[in-house]
């Protein structure tokens, strides 16, 4: 069986020092009080830092202590076993990687817009619900979901999530999980498309910044590739003030005759954004996709510590409430539904987000130097995205709600003036007044903000009262557009890599009935099933945009269940694992949070599928639309009988969506169940998966910082090869003597 | 220099040190500087590759591995 049993060599038990006793304690109490703040003060305006002090002291609890338990305790990691990046070394797929490295690229595929855009819908909630599922969350289910996959994977020579499911569950749970995961990819990829156009649609400065992009990054692939091979930090240099410039040139465009060309109504973006789409997946990847992916990383981790200064210099006090009605009632207007379930739905990634699980069980486990390093990059890669989704949270909820609600309400429902706006966020029971909306949209140098739904364009404007206060007044229009650039950057990146991926499985699953499409460098089949998957985001995107009741609101709780059924899939395999490895005793780990998110997301599913109340269920809003169109009626929001059909279209699709996310997840739940059932009842029959054990050669430090038994023990090794001992701040783990590939 | 203003100064220059080797790590830019260290560690009389020749080699093996991205 496993070698679960296998001691691992824990440090010797005794009592702590003095110091780390200290030292933990006042961090919990730091911890607690900003949570009594948090949680207790009422009827007065709390600062911001209050919430990024309980989030960080959480935090650093449920990584000294909890993370620890799971490493040492449920996985048995154990330094003296060589990882698949050790015995399977190839110099490109397998090499081990500095665990600072390392960290750095799998924070870069994991973190993208959804940990910035969910919590942005959720503040609809108040900034309380969101805050407490996203720290809690994330202690006990997400960053557990990253770190328990890529250890599984790990020891399994890097499988992907479909592999292990087939091979543990079986051939039902693989083929559903499989599915699950190409299907959940399109509404992802169509979700995040919808940010990006209602973040660009009408807005001359926007749109003009974000196609600069694309010569931008051909320029810098073109350089790359003829004139300065492999001068990546030089090349990104010159692209990131390129793109400065060009957020900058958006201002004088936006002024000049040119703006008429670069304001577009929301279908041209639709079209663009299916062309550049399709062009982008089937061109080199050297041309557009690695520029592109470059210039977004770098802008990606410096934004963010920008907001994190940002933070600490303008101390933002919440203007949000801590809990609104819309929390109980469920008839709130940026997504229907109550607290329970759909805060746990809209908030995925930042929390809990099943899409890790493919990069957990992607490249990373091919790159781990050292078994114990799993705790700092799958546990601690997701502490630090939450930590974005906490920073999200609160630039939403720094902003007038009043404004909240004029921009994230569906354009339906707020009505074609700035009069009807203000009138209809009245009827929610805030204020904001006709001309307060216009000198919100004239300080951003934006026609208008009412009805700028999709969350970028809020998150942009909170991001750009905190620059704006934090570095100097004024400049506001510029960091807002800032803002956009940053979030419209790293979609697009995600559109381009999600569709390759796509394009990737599509090509593997057709290859199995007809051979040549295997072939990836087989030019029909590439454009073919290019097509079939920008055809199949481009749908659900077109239809989304053009929804008259506001696609973003309807499609974002379908990509939250799809992304959380996902994490169920993920969860369950671990569970799964677990227990074949004849650990029940711990099965709880992953068993709780897959309880908790099955029931989440069944019921949400269930809701969305079977609800009478036409605004949260898909069928019954279907059913009264459609017997309004036999009557040759029109509804509101809908303007025409054209609009009353597409209504009808829409729900069809997603009800029978979301249906079929849950059907899927039930499948492979209760084929798992089976599974368990087998193994407990006859534990000898269970095959090990695992890989063999093989003498590790590596030294490396399992944490961020070496601690005094691993310097010495890397300084002995190095000198035993006749080197200098290196330091902290050299290239130890990586042992200098590794040919070729990082990972990207 | 006093050994205050000394030690800082040696703090600082560790500190950007540190900073480039991440970004020459992270970007990958360091791979071609390995690269060589290998050939010559394993076999002096190897022909190595030029740094044009293996960027692109290295940038055309990506073609088939895709990124997977997140949202």
């Amino acid at each position: 069986m496993v070698d679960a049993a296998r001691p691992a060599p824990t440090p010797a038990r005794g009592r702590p020092p003095l110091r780390t006793i200290l030292i933990w304690t006042t961090v919990a109490v730091i911890g607690a009080v900003a949570w009594g703040v948090v949680a207790l003060v009422r009827d007065e305006e709390i600062s911001a830092l209050w919430l990024l002090a309980a989030a960080l002291g959480s935090y650093a609890i449920a990584y000294r202590f909890y993370a620890r338990f799971i490493a040492n305790r449920v996985l048995g990691v154990d330094d003296r076993r060589a990882t698949p990046a050790e015995t399977l070394r190839n110099d490109t797929d397998y090499q081990p990687t500095d665990r600072r490295i390392l960290f750095g690229h799998h924070f870069a595929a994991i973190a993208g817009a959804g940990p910035l855009v969910g919590p942005v819908l959720a503040a609809q909630m108040g900034y309380l619900p969101g805050t407490l599922w996203i720290i809690v969350g994330v202690i006990f289910a997400g960053a557990v979901q990253d770190m328990v996959v890529l250890f599984f994977s790990m020891r399994r020579n890097g499988k992907s999530l479909g592999q292990m499911a087939r091979e543990e569950i079986g051939v039902v749970g693989g083929v559903a999980a499989l599915v699950g995961v190409f299907a959940i990819m399109i509404i992802l990829l169509a979700v995040l498309a919808i940010v990006v156009v209602n973040a660009l649609a009408e807005s001359a400065w926007g749109t003009f910044s974000i196609a600069m992009t694309i010569p931008i990054a051909l320029f810098m692939g073109f350089y790359l590739r003829t004139i300065r091979p492999g001068r990546v930090i030089e090349t990104s240099l010159i692209g990131v003030t390129l793109l400065l410039l060009a957020i900058v040139g958006g201002g004088w465009v936006q002024e000049s005759s040119w703006a008429d060309t670069f304001t577009l109504s929301p279908e041209a973006l639709v079209w663009a954004l299916i062309i550049y789409g399709f062009v982008a997946s089937v061109l080199p990847v050297w041309m557009l996709l690695a520029p592109r992916d470059y210039l977004s990383t770098f802008m990606k981790i410096g934004t963010i510590a920008l907001l994190a200064v940002g933070l600490l210099l303008a101390r933002p006090v919440m203007q949000n409430e801590a809990v609104t009605d819309f929390a109980s009632t469920g008839d709130g207007p940026v997504f229907a539904g109550s607290l329970f379930p759909f805060v746990f739905i809209t908030i995925a990634c930042g929390a809990l987000s099943g899409f890790h699980a493919l990069i957990s069980s992607g490249t990373t486990p091919k790159l781990i130097e050292k078994e114990s390093q799993v705790r700092m990059i799958g546990y601690g890669g997701m502490l630090v995205e939450s930590f974005v989704a906490v920073s999200a949270m609160i630039a939403a909820s720094i902003i007038d709600p009043g404004l909240y609600y004029a921009m994230n309400a569906p354009a339906g429902f707020l009505g074609d003036s700035l009069e009807s706006a203000s009138q209809a966020v009245a009827g929610l029971g805030f204020t904001i007044t006709p001309d307060q909306l216009a000198g919100a949209a004239a300080a951003v140098e934006e026609s208008t903000l009412v009805a700028r739904t999709g969350g970028a364009p809020t998150l942009a404007v909170g991001m750009s009262q905190i620059f704006s206060d934090a570095f100097g007044a004024g400049g506001q229009a510029f960091w807002y557009h800032f803002a956009i650039m940053f979030e419209a950057l790293f979609i697009l990146t995600t559109v381009d890599a999600g569709t390759r991926v796509g394009r990737f499985m599509l090509q593997d699953t057709l290859g199995n009935v007809w051979k040549p499409m295997r072939d990836v460098s087989w030019k029909p089949g590439l454009w073919l099933t290019s097509a079939l998957v920008v055809g199949g985001w481009g749908y659900f995107l077109y239809a989304g945009v053009t929804d008259p009741l506001g696609g973003i609101n309807q499609l974002f709780p379908l990509f939250g269940i799809a992304n959380q059924l996902l994490a169920a899939i993920a969860l369950t395999v671990a569970t799964v694992i677990l227990i074949k490895r004849g650990q029940l005793k711990w099965a709880w780990v992953t068993g709780i949070p897959l309880l908790w998110d099955a029931t989440v997301t069944l019921t949400a599913s269930w809701q969305k599928v079977f609800s009478d109340d036409p605004t949260l269920g898909f069928f019954a809003q279907r059913d009264r639309f459609s017997e309004a169109l036999d009557n040759g009626e029109v509804l509101p929001p809908a303007q025409s009988l054209d609009d009353m059909e597409q209504v009808v279209t829409n729900t069809t699709v997603d009800g029978i969506l979301a249906a079929f996310f849950a059907l899927l997840v039930i499948i492979v739940i209760a084929d798992a169940a089976r599974v368990c059932v087998k193994t407990l009842r006859n534990p000898s029959a269970v095959v090990d998966s695992e890989a063999p054990f093989v003498e590790s050669e590596l030294v490396a430090p399992s944490g961020l910082i070496p601690t005094r038994e691993e310097r010495q023990l890397m300084a002995s090794v190095a000198a035993g090869r006749g080197r200098e001992p290196g330091g902290d701040g050299g290239p130890v783990g990586s042992d200098g003597d590794g040919a070729a590939a990082g990972p990207r | 220099m006093s050994r205050v203003t000394g030690a800082v100064t040696g703090a600082v220059t560790r500190a950007a040190a540190g900073v480039w080797w991440y970004l020459r790590e992270v970007s990958g830019e360091s791979a071609y500087d390995r690269y060589v260290e290998h050939c010559r560690q394993h076999d002096a009389g190897a022909t190595v590759l030029t740094r044009r020749e293996f960027e692109r080699r290295r940038q055309d093996r990506r073609e088939h591995e895709p990124q997977q991205r997140c949202c």
